[in-house]
């Protein structure tokens, strides 16, 4: 991974790095010294490896739990043994051999009740049969499949990877996801569970499935990138972080199966959003709509990349969702530069990606784009009727394009009255302020 | 791994059928249970009488309480299982799909817990 998104800081990892540590005197260094050199190195193991020992641990035993608790169990004795006895020339190995050995004596001691005495044994051996020499074989993505498998709860597919991946302790989760720590501790203990009893297999799918397969666990990646874009403001520092982890795990899926297409279109779709970060919002923090974001902020570099993943997953001629949706965030970007109309082709990519996803969401933003090229009535006529699915009376972004939709008919009652519906049901402020502003437009 | 199948299904369905329609469906259940057997994967099945033949057994205070029905009074009720022993959720998972009785009712799938 030589493009791996770095993690924030003390926010991952804080089981393993936050034990007290006894700082013992070497003749090399001072005790000071050889601590901090200890916990440099930890983190960088922990940043470069967690998820790799947590899925190579539990990948035999299905039981994640364990494998988290042993590996920060060997975590605390290296922060321990490595300022004494300086650290060790393969760190990951010596984590692995100290964490298999926890993992071990707590499957003796804690599970003995679920366990048959053969059975341990056999746990036992699988536990240890296994290389310590040379490279550990990279399981993290037969474990995302397995956080993502269909038997797992769909909402809590996306917490159950950050964790289990990165490290991420349950109290960050939750607050990006906007629940208390202990429903979400709860909710990502009862999976790890289901896992661990119904043997759900940490594999990646054969080619004939991993199409269908490779769909969850995508959709949990972008479920983790979108809420960390409910807060574009950056001003909620776990969330902001959250779209981070979530482009770590996009590249590392890509990384691991470069030739899957939609995993390659989603990574473009989510850089595409990334690069118009800093555009999204006014030093005031007041929120910018894409036709007024000025484009020198955006990040060009990554629009050059999410460009060129596009083109790849066009080689491999298998549309998708997620290249849909880069394709559009890309003509976005195309016409904005350039300043040639592209509509027609808009509502062309919107149609295709209504055929394969019919979601209101979808209709929504097709509606948007035909009111570029048709005008505001046939728009109108092409959005989702809020009778038909009664979700979309509190969809926020359903009201506020009505409201556009029906000002620019010039029926100016109905904008206002979709626009405080808009506005009752926006949470985020400065998006917030933006409708007020257009309400009271249509006031004067 | 063991896993139960358990087969749910609207029983009124299975009386509205022709019969022709009726010995089609078994002969899909035996041709089911024969892949099953073939597999190695069998452990025991069986069809269970209709919902109308249940009596529900609790002991409330130390007194034994009978009543006549099901456990739950559903739409669909359980009518058989299936007990197989295979590698892992997926595999129970693609036999449940292959099962009858996901097609005209429900398959619930749940893993034995060993002893």
């Amino acid at each position: 991974m030589s493009q791996a998104a770095g993690g924030p800081e003390g926010k991952r990892f804080l089981r393993p790095v936050r034990q007290s540590v006894k700082a013992p005197v070497t003749e090399q260094m001072t005790p000071n010294e050889s601590d901090q050199q200890a916990r440099a190195t930890a983190d960088a193991v922990a940043r470069r490896s967690y998820g790799k020992l947590v899925a190579f641990l539990a990948a035999r035993t299905h039981d994640v739990a364990a494998a988290e608790d042993a590996l920060s169990e060997a975590f605390a004795s290296a922060l321990e043994a490595w300022p004494r006895d300086g650290c060790p020339a393969n760190p990951e190995a010596w984590l692995l051999t100290v964490a298999r050995r926890k993992n071990i004596d707590s499957l003796r001691g804690l599970r003995r009740h679920e366990l048959a005495s053969d059975e341990l044994l056999s746990t036992t051996t699988l536990v240890q049969a296994a290389p310590l020499d040379g490279e550990i074989p990279d399981e993290r993505l037969a474990m995302m499949f397995a956080c993502a498998h269909p038997a797992i709860d769909a909402s809590i597919r996306a917490p159950l990877i950050l964790q289990v991946v990165l490290g991420l302790d349950a109290k960050t989760i939750a607050s990006a996801f906007l629940m208390s720590p202990a429903a979400m501790g709860k909710r990502l203990v009862r999976a790890k569970e289901k896992i661990r009893q119904a043997e759900i297999p940490f594999r990646v799918p054969l080619p004939g499935e991993l199409s269908a397969r490779l769909e969850t666990v995508l959709d949990a990646i972008y479920a983790a990138f979108a809420e960390g874009w409910t807060d574009p403001g950056g001003t909620d520092l776990a969330r902001r972080e959250l779209t981070a982890e979530a482009l770590f795990l996009a590249r590392l899926v890509v990384h691991l199966l470069p030739a899957e297409p939609e995993a390659l279109g989603l990574l473009a779709l989510m850089l595409h959003s990334e690069s118009r970060r800093r555009a999204r919002r006014y030093a005031s923090g007041e929120y910018v709509p894409l036709a007024q974001q000025n484009s020198s902020l955006w990040d060009a570099e990554m629009i050059a990349e999410a460009e060129s993943l596009l083109h790849q997953a066009a080689t491999l001629a298998a549309i998708g969702r997620y290249q849909l949706e880069a394709a559009l965030q890309s003509a976005h970007v195309e016409r904005c530069r350039s300043g040639h109309e592209n509509w027609a082709h808009i509502v062309k990519l919107y149609d295709a990606l209504f055929v394969l996803c019919e979601s209101p969401v979808v209709a929504i933003n097709r509606a948007l784009a035909i009111a570029e090229l048709d005008g505001p009535a046939t728009a109108l006529n092409a959005m989702p009727d809020e009778s038909a699915d009664p979700r979309l009376a509190e969809y926020q972004p359903y009201w506020a394009a009505r409201a556009d939709l029906l000002a620019r008919a010039c029926q100016y009652d109905e904008a206002r009255h979709a626009y405080s519906i808009a506005i009752g049901l926006e949470r985020d402020p400065a998006v917030r302020t933006f409708l007020e502003r257009r309400l009271t437009l249509l006031m004067g | 791994m063991q896993y139960l199948l358990l087969l749910h299904a609207e029983e009124a369905g299975f009386m509205r059928m022709t019969p022709e329609e009726q010995q089609q469906g078994m002969a899909a259940y035996m041709a089911y249970t024969e892949a099953l057997t073939k597999a190695g994967a069998l452990k025991g099945s069986n069809r269970l009488q209709f919902v109308a033949t249940a009596t529900t057994v609790r002991v409330k205070d130390g007194k034994t309480q009978v009543l006549d029905g099901p456990f739950a009074d559903s739409k669909e009720q359980l009518g058989g299982y299936y007990l197989i022993d295979v590698a892992d959720l997926d595999a129970a998972l693609s036999w449940a799909a292959r099962c009858p009785g996901a097609r005209h009712g429900a398959v619930e799938v749940r893993p034995i817990w060993a002893m």
